[in-house]
């Protein structure tokens, strides 16, 4: 009882609450709020014209309305055949029907005015100081960092909010479903072209605080660009219909200073000369099997089953191929299954990832065949040898 | 005059008839069951969608239902329920004695039900129904989809089939049948819309079957029609797709709008306005709904000059949408209105579709369709004109017509009981998905974020609310048949004009027989 009331109360005091947090414009802007019931005019200037559009059209259409239903609701009260109204029987006027055409065109042009230059502006993707190549997976995003010396950085964005949260054992954290485990970070107040694809169906990378939306289809790639002008966390999610966890593959974008920018990205660029280091160890079965149950519960749960037992995938449990030959389970795993929902993981997890977590599948679920697998033997596999 | 120009008896009759009443009927009460199971497949929706967590199906079958509610609505409740108005009416309102093909006519029904029953089955298939949406975007439709995508090909080649025999019977009954006198321009406005329309279904629909058959190679011939790996485009499916879909949306708006012009100025007890500018814009409509397929793919990556014209030809179809409400409530103006059930369900139809209309504009806006599109402001919008356009003039014409087939009058407090639950729960589950679309709720998925769940729990309330509402429909139709008041002879309406209200109620089995003369 209590309780309730004290949901009421929320419920209430929230269109409030909303309003006190759109007057400090931060939050408002980096997600959406309760009750929110319009556009984010969002953080770059695009975004602000985008908003302004909108609203223009908006109110037009409010007016146009006022009229339109406001003479339909004072005919309805008034020329009734209960108050004695008796009908007239006028049915055509040459004039009034050229009226009412040419006016709303003369309306329309005036509309397609300020939308054919946005239009434009959206489009203009030149003279951009920074390339991210972002590439939709099922269901997951690449983001790809080019350099022009040729030393890219990449990496998955994965959906972090639990299972648990979803099947609603535990509760929902406050950003449910909008949360990653690794964000796209950008520097502020540059302009930032995207190259957006896709690796499997078409996706779309829509983040509305940044006023981009655009398809990722596979063999294709689209251009498109932002330029925020506020640091802060933006989010967003899959806009495109992409199979079974459509719903599950959102979108953070951190933008922060240029200089935080940079030291994030030299920090990027020295992991990746860590895994590089790792390539050579000699890991134990125990080793590889805790850094395999990782990467199993984030890139092979979703469609294999928590454990092993099968679900969109076959199972991998007492599977002929987790329990056969080890180049056959390779192959798999590198190059996938062409024609079936199997993704080719080889450019997906590095070699250290790859060797954990087939170690982990031909060990777990009962598979128990005994085999450690070593990145070194990713590698070579990879290389055809 | 007798048991051979009667009925058959028992259910041979139904599977063997040729009679376009019968064949009205049948498709009415199929396209009614369709509706139904539509309407369950949306409340297993917005039941899910009632709290953010997953309840009560997974994703994967979530997906399913948003599909398999697309595909039953469109072409199992509302293009039938169209066809068998058409059917029942057409000959009635031209004095024609029948359908120009009353055997064409048995066979484009008969195909229907098998071809539902067979998408409905693929439910129970190993792999699951559909589940790539309604609009089945290649690559997600073809090499990513499961293994009951071949019957849902073949069913859309069924329905295709079906659909096409429909419109050429139309077209032939339409142009060979009129009643001496009975020329084009004095054709009530129903009969003009389905004309349209049905060239529009002969010009479209066998896009959309190219569109299948492309898929079905790829799925099971080697081809690549699709797959850019193979040299293709998996935009080029949208392209094709959109070709037929939307033209597709006026198809089912059209006829909608015959209605609303037939029932408007029966009970504004005025004739309508604009009669020859209604005919004209219906045109143009037409015309226009063949150049504007691309606004449904702003953000697939068109090259600007292309997104432009397709901007600017989009935003043309207001004007001639405009003209039309602005004739239905200059109809209204200076009549001597009563408010009987058609005619709430014809003004609750001008309102609300009028407000699709103009998120329409909003919507052809392509800088900002980039942050409308694919989000719930689009399913808001093409709720208002499906559901508040299309069912809503559907309702109106049973409600309307309801006497003159069946010879009795409905409940009218149930009707209007109808109406005001099913505009309430409409607009409780439809208007504040304008809202989670602006606010950044992509449409199609199963779960929410937090900030989401106030407007979709109200929503879900008002879709079980407009959900149940139809179930009283059934029952006063249920009712008026098997006990209903004996409607008047022949106008059930004071104001209602045309040649199906010189005809006894309930109308005959065999109807102008010769050939009324119309001045």
């Amino acid at each position: 009882m209590h309780l309730q009331a004290k949901r009421l109360s929320k419920l209430a005091l929230s269109p409030v609450l909303m309003l006190l947090s759109m007057l400090g414009t931060a939050a408002w802007a980096e997600e959406a709020q309760r009750w929110q019931t319009n556009l984010t005019p969002g953080v770059t200037e695009l975004g602000a014209k985008i908003y302004d559009l909108h609203m223009t059209v908006f109110w037009i259409c409010v007016w146009i309305g006022v009229v339109v239903f406001g003479l339909m609701f004072y005919s309805i009260l008034t020329h009734r055949k209960s108050l004695g109204a008796k009908p007239a029987d006028f049915h055509e006027s040459t004039s009034v029907e050229i009226a009412w055409t040419v006016v709303p065109f003369i309306i329309l042009i005036v509309i397609a005015f300020p939308a054919t230059k946005t239009l434009l502006e959206v489009y203009d993707t030149d003279d951009a100081d920074l390339d991210v190549m972002i590439t939709g997976y099922q269901w997951k995003w690449k983001y790809e960092y080019i350099d022009p010396n040729g030393d890219n950085v990449s990496f998955f964005s994965n959906l972090r909010t639990g299972k648990t949260e979803i099947y609603n054992e535990d509760a929902k954290g406050q950003h449910y479903l909008l949360e990653v485990d690794e964000p796209m970070v950008l520097p502020v107040n540059k302009k930032v072209r995207f190259l957006v694809t896709a690796n499997d169906v078409i996706h779309a990378w829509w983040v509305p605080a940044l006023a981009v939306k655009r398809d990722a289809i596979p063999g294709f790639i689209n251009e498109t660009w932002t330029k925020a002008t506020q640091t802060g966390i933006y989010r967003g999610q899959c806009a495109e219909l992409c199979g079974k966890d459509h719903g599950y593959m959102p979108i953070v974008v951190n933008v922060v200073e240029e200089a935080e920018y940079k030291n994030w990205l030299n920090e990027k660029k020295s992991q990746a000369a860590e895994i590089k280091a790792l390539m050579s160890k000699n890991f134990s079965l125990d080793e590889q099997m805790a850094a395999g149950k990782e990467v199993y519960d984030k890139s092979c749960a979703a469609c294999h089953g928590a454990n092993g037992e099968g679900g969109v995938g076959k199972a991998i449990a007492k599977s002929p191929i987790a329990t056969g030959a080890l180049a056959t389970h390779l192959d798999v795993g590198v190059n996938g299954v062409p024609g079936t929902a199997m993704q080719a993981f080889g450019g997906q997890i590095n070699d250290v990832e790859m060797a954990a977590v087939i170690t982990y599948q031909r060990n777990a679920f009962g598979n128990n065949m005994g085999d450690v697998v070593q990145p070194i033997d990713v590698y070579n596999f990879k290389q055809g040898k | 005059m007798s048991a051979h120009h009667g009925p058959a008896k028992g259910f041979t009759r139904w599977l063997t008839t040729t009679n376009h009443k019968d064949i009205g009927t049948m498709y009415l009460w199929f396209s009614f069951a369709m509706f139904i199971l539509g309407g369950a497949f949306a409340m297993v929706i917005r039941a899910e969608l009632f709290q953010p967590g997953i309840q009560i199906v997974d994703p994967e079958f979530f997906n399913q239902m948003t599909t398999m509610h697309g595909l039953v609505m469109v072409f199992g409740a509302i293009m039938p329920a169209f066809v068998g108005l058409a059917n029942w009416l057409i000959p009635m309102m031209i004095g024609a004695p029948d359908m120009a093909l009353p055997r064409m006519n048995n066979w484009s029904f008969w195909i229907l039900p098998p071809t539902f029953l067979m998408l409905a089955s693929t439910l129970f298939m190993d792999g699951g129904a559909p589940n790539y949406g309604w609009t089945f975007y290649a690559p997600l439709s073809t090499t990513y989809a499961p293994p009951s995508v071949t019957y849902f090909i073949f069913a859309i080649h069924l329905m295709g089939l079906s659909s096409i025999m429909g419109s050429i019977n139309i077209i032939a009954t339409v142009v060979n049948m009129r009643a001496p006198g009975m020329t084009y321009m004095k054709m009530p406005l129903f009969v003009w819309t389905w004309l349209i329309t049905a060239f529009l279904l002969v010009a479209v629909m066998p896009v959309l079957a190219a569109c299948v058959t492309m898929m079905l190679m790829d799925i099971h011939f080697g081809t690549s029609f699709f797959s850019a790996a193979g040299g293709g485009d998996p935009v080029l499916f949208q392209h094709i797709f959109w070709f037929f879909g939307h033209p597709e949306v006026y198809i089912i708006i059209l006829p909608a709008f015959g209605v609303v012009s037939q029932i408007i100025p029966t009970f504004a007890r005025k004739p309508l306005f604009g009669y020859d500018s209604m005919v004209y814009a219906t045109a143009s409509i037409a015309f226009l709904s063949f150049i504007v397929w691309v606004h449904h793919m702003y953000t697939v990556g068109i090259p600007v000059a292309g997104e432009l014209f397709f901007m600017y030809a989009t935003m043309l179809i207001a004007v001639p949408t405009g003209v039309k409400v602005f004739n239905w409530i200059t109809t209204m103006w200076q009549g001597a209105m009563t408010f009987e059930t058609p005619m709430l369900f014809c003004l609750g139809f001008v309102f609300l579709f009028t407000i699709g209309g103009f998120t329409g504009v909003m919507l052809s806006l392509a800088p900002v369709d980039f942050q409308y599109h694919d989000s719930y402001f689009v399913v808001a919008h093409f709720h208002y004109v499906m559901v508040a356009g299309a069912v809503f003039s559907m309702s109106a014409a049973v409600y309307y017509w309801l006497p003159k087939w069946t010879g009795k009058m409905y409940d009218e407090g149930m009707g209007k009981a109808h109406f005001w639950i099913s505009f309430i729960g409409f607009n409780l589950t439809f208007f504040p998905q304008h809202f989670l679309g602006l606010a950044g709720m992509p449409r199609r998925i199963p779960d929410y974020a937090l900030q989401f769940s106030d407007f979709n729990m109200m929503s879900s309330i008002g879709a079980f609310i407009y959900g149940a509402s139809q179930l009283l429909f059934l029952f006063n139709v249920l009712r008026t048949i098997l006990a209903g008041k004996p409607a008047p002879a022949e106008k059930a309406w004071e104001g209602a004009e045309g040649l199906e209200w010189t005809l006894p109620s309930p109308a005959p089995y065999h109807t102008f027989t010769t050939p009324p003369n119309v001045k």
